[in-house]
């Protein structure tokens, strides 16, 4: 017992040497735990506390934050379908009930033989080759009634991850239509070479003057971000890449990451001579696990041609380097404050503001935090020049977007387009037929009805991060509006009183009307309860968060309305379902054990 | 340019590096509010004191004050969100004013009657929450815990002891303790620490105290808490210079 115990600390004592036990790598260090363990017992968190010099309480606070890290038993084996309407609409509520059927397990519980859970996550970016999953944190993609079979039969007969069939947890690329960006054959170091030319001035005005605006959704212009930070007072600085691709229905930066990596990087090694930036940091979401190595493969690359490191590309003083930190399923990591506060190991709750990252971001230094595609563009601004890439896209929206297309269409996948392409026209593109509505840029974003399809994709009226939604006549927009309403409870991040107690009311609201209990009250009742999330929220969570009840109310409010009882007022309380536990208990669910009866 | 901003109408005068709701509770101007402690770094998170700010939306707490801002609080459209905001305050944990030792001394029941909330508003969620008893002294009673975080900070800044902490997220975000039991009886909390001080509902109580003090004679049965705000307020005359 005592030589186990040992065995045990000595693990991880590793993981904290190599992690030089520094506070500030938390994060990493309980998600590297939990991976090793399993979840991340009391013990451990005391053992920390003790070795980090901090409170265990802080520890317990960040393990018990993030959805992938567990303070409790979870089960040798943690499989979490993923959860995005697209899912849904390809069947994942059947395939999770089936396999709980098949272990004897309801969701969320872990079998008493401690051997497996079964629970419903966050849209792991996985929406063009769905239903998807994780099993322990590896992501696994095209499920079918026979390949959840497979794997409850694995999982059955304890066969470890690394023996399952290679073709589960192949993730496919799905380019449909490439442009600047994916077609982009940039050597690795080209446009470094160019920027050094330059110089770092002239980067960022070479940026501005490119008209590069944010591409995760916000669309700050990147040039006027880049020179806030290059003239902000601090000799240390930081290039942070927002990797934390969590808005449901996105997926273009995971076959950005996969494919044009060395564009990525070189984006971010541009922008840190650009602004005087010694560390470079990527935030890459813990559903995207299996793209860890890879990307280091090639962070070792470009170490060894001298495009990271000491002395980048022979010029002195110019020093840079990336390191990789995963999230652990938290989709408020995205904001980039929240992601700031993740990197420094802690919870991650978005900052007050102002101040704003570029004058105090990472360890309150100056801080450029941009999108994946952000640098690839950027990348490509400076090696095509501002002028060419100007010309690409419409006067307000330069350059090529990439759009995630998933949901009704025969050929789902990532398109890269010129900005101001139409609705109608990737519609056509993606082979979309009967189409009822458009999901653009996910569920905090725009509900498109058929009658504006002819509005573009572009800052001057769709602005968009990417996800494209198709949902065809044969789907029911309530359901739609409520897995998004169901998102936003799940990911509120529980710091301010608006967004916490506001997403998880408009989440029973919405379970009400589906219930048949719905009246006009409650859909009045949103209205007033937007109006409070928009004015006080802490952050874009809270403030957009009723977006997708009010814009399907708008477009199709008799999805609503069929739902609902003629009264004007019913209680939330349901009589009937209170009894829902006695019944569980008692194994009974015959017609003596509801109250209705009469009515049957 | 002078260092002032107006707050509905008035000019308030600022010293650099105050928030609005500093300014402005050291100039004498009530804005209402819930996680704020004047002896505490404002973190946001009731969103109660939220003001209208050249008519965009912010709490006043975090906001730097600047001179020449246009600040509307005490108007019908904010009083209203604030009213909503306590009624999901109350809906959110299990207050019950009658049998809890706070009444009257609570900010959020004080609140309450301030802003005048006459309903529910929402569905109660009556959440299943737990009670600490385990220490000998204290009285942890989370039923009651509106995440305000200021006994996080009283016990880590004031104390130096990080008594608490919160973990979860979203509405199953809760105080925890700092200890591997998670009872706060193994914690090193001490009656005489800040922490005991600072929850402005009923979650941290010394025990066997319970109604030494009648109801009808405490703090807010006298005052309302607009009144007694500004009282608690640092103000000038106290010898703080804020020229």
């Amino acid at each position: 017992m005592v030589a186990d115990a040992n065995v045990r600390m000595a693990e991880l004592d590793q993981i904290l040497e190599r992690r030089d036990r520094d506070p500030g790598d938390l994060l990493q260090i309980l998600r590297e735990i939990q991976e090793l363990r399993g979840y991340i017992d009391p013990a451990t968190v005391t053992y920390l506390a003790s070795q980090l010099g901090i409170p265990r309480a802080r520890i317990e606070g960040v393990a018990g934050f993030y959805s992938f890290l567990h303070l409790q038993p979870h089960g040798e084996y943690r499989v979490l379908f993923s959860d995005n309407i697209t899912d849904r609409m390809l069947g994942n509520q059947q395939l999770l009930e089936v396999m709980c059927h098949q272990l004897w397990l309801q969701p969320g519980k872990v079998s008493e033989d401690g051997l497996v859970s079964i629970d419903m996550t966050s849209c792991t970016g996985m929406c063009d080759q769905g239903p998807a999953m994780l099993v322990n944190g590896r992501a696994i993609t095209r499920l079918t009634l026979q390949r959840v079979q497979e794997i409850t039969h694995l999982i059955r007969n304890r066969t470890p991850m690394a023996d399952w069939s290679a073709d589960f947890f192949r993730v496919e690329d799905n380019v449909r239509r490439s442009g600047p960006i994916l077609d982009n054959k940039l050597a690795p170091g080209e446009a470094l070479r160019i920027g050094l030319n330059i110089g770092g001035t002239a980067i960022v005005e070479e940026v501005k003057k490119s008209g590069l605006r944010g591409r995760g959704g916000a669309g700050f212009p990147t040039g006027l971000k880049w020179e806030a930070c290059r003239n902000a007072s601090g000799t240390i600085k930081h290039v942070v890449c927002n990797a934390d691709e969590g808005e449901p229905g996105t997926f273009k930066d995971r076959v950005l990451l996969t494919r044009q990596a060395d564009m990525v990087f070189e984006g971010m090694t541009l922008c840190a001579q650009a602004i005087g930036a010694q560390h470079g940091y990527l935030y890459l979401r813990g559903e995207y696990r299996y793209l860890l190595e890879p990307l280091q493969e090639v962070l070792q690359r470009r170490r060894d041609s001298n495009l990271l490191g000491k002395s980048i590309l022979g010029q002195a003083g110019f020093d840079f380097d990336i390191e990789i930190h995963l999230g652990a399923g938290a989709y408020i990591c995205g904001e980039e404050s929240a992601l700031i506060e993740s990197l420094e190991g802690e919870r991650g709750i978005p900052r007050n503001r102002p101040p704003f990252p570029v004058t105090h971001g990472y360890m309150q230094q100056p801080t450029a935090v941009d999108n994946v595609e952000t640098f690839c563009s950027a990348a490509l601004a400076i090696q095509m020049g501002a002028d060419a890439f100007r010309a690409i896209g419409t006067e307000k929206s330069s350059g090529s977007k990439l759009i995630s297309v998933s949901g009704d269409c025969p050929r789902p996948g990532i398109y890269e387009y010129p900005f101001g392409v139409s609705v109608r026209e990737v519609l056509q593109d993606c082979g979309a037929v009967n189409t009822r509505a458009v999901q653009v840029s996910g569920p905090s974003g725009i509900c498109v009805a058929e009658h504006e399809f002819h509005r573009k994709l572009g800052f001057e009226d769709l602005p968009t991060a990417g996800a494209f939604m198709v949902f065809d006549d044969s789907r029911d927009m309530f359901e739609v509006a409520r897995n998004f309403v169901q998102f936003f409870a799940h990911e509120s991040c529980g710091f301010c009183t608006p967004c916490r107690v506001g997403t998880s009311m408009l989440k029973q609201t919405m379970n009400k009307i589906a219930d048949g209990h719905g009246t006009q009250h409650d859909l009045r009742e949103v209205e007033h309860l937007d109006h409070v999330l928009q004015t006080t929220s802490h952050c874009g969570l809270g403030r957009t968060a009723c977006n997708p009840v009010l814009h399907t109310l708008r477009h199709f409010r008799p999805a609503y309305e069929n739902r609902l009882k003629s009264l004007d007022f019913e209680p939330g309380f349901d009589l009937d379902g209170a009894l829902e536990r006695a019944r569980q208990m008692t194994g009974r669910d015959d017609a003596g054990a509801h109250l209705n009866t009469e009515e049957a | 340019m002078s260092n002032t901003f107006s707050l509905d109408g008035a000019e308030v005068p600022f010293a650099p590096g105050q928030t609005v709701m500093q300014a402005a509770l050291t100039a004498g101007h009530y804005i209402p509010h819930l996680c704020y402690h004047p002896e505490f770094k404002p973190h946001g998170s009731c969103k109660l004191c939220t003001v209208k700010i050249n008519g965009r939306t912010a709490a006043s707490c975090t906001m730097p004050a600047e001179a020449g801002l246009e600040i509307e609080s005490d108007i019908d459209e904010l009083n209203d969100l604030r009213r909503r905001l306590v009624q999901m305050l109350f809906a959110e944990g299990n207050h019950f004013c009658p049998s809890c030792e706070k009444s009257g001394n609570c900010v959020l029941q004080a609140l309450g009657y301030d802003l005048e909330v006459h309903a529910a508003g929402f569905r109660h969620q009556f959440p299943d929450r737990p009670v600490d008893a385990s220490h000998p002294d204290i009285l942890l009673d989370l039923n009651r815990c509106v995440l305000c975080e200021l006994c996080v900070h009283a016990s880590s800044e004031v104390d130096g002891k990080n008594v608490f902490g919160f973990s979860g997220r979203g509405i199953t975000k809760h105080l925890i303790v700092n200890s591997e039991s998670g009872k706060l009886a193994d914690t090193d909390i001490a009656l005489t620490d800040k922490a005991m001080q600072v929850c402005p509902v009923g979650v941290i109580l010394p025990k066997r105290v319970g109604f030494s003090q009648p109801i009808g004679q405490r703090r807010y049965d006298q005052r309302p808490i607009s009144a007694q705000a500004l009282d608690d307020a640092p103000r000038p005359s106290t010898g703080a210079s804020h020229d």
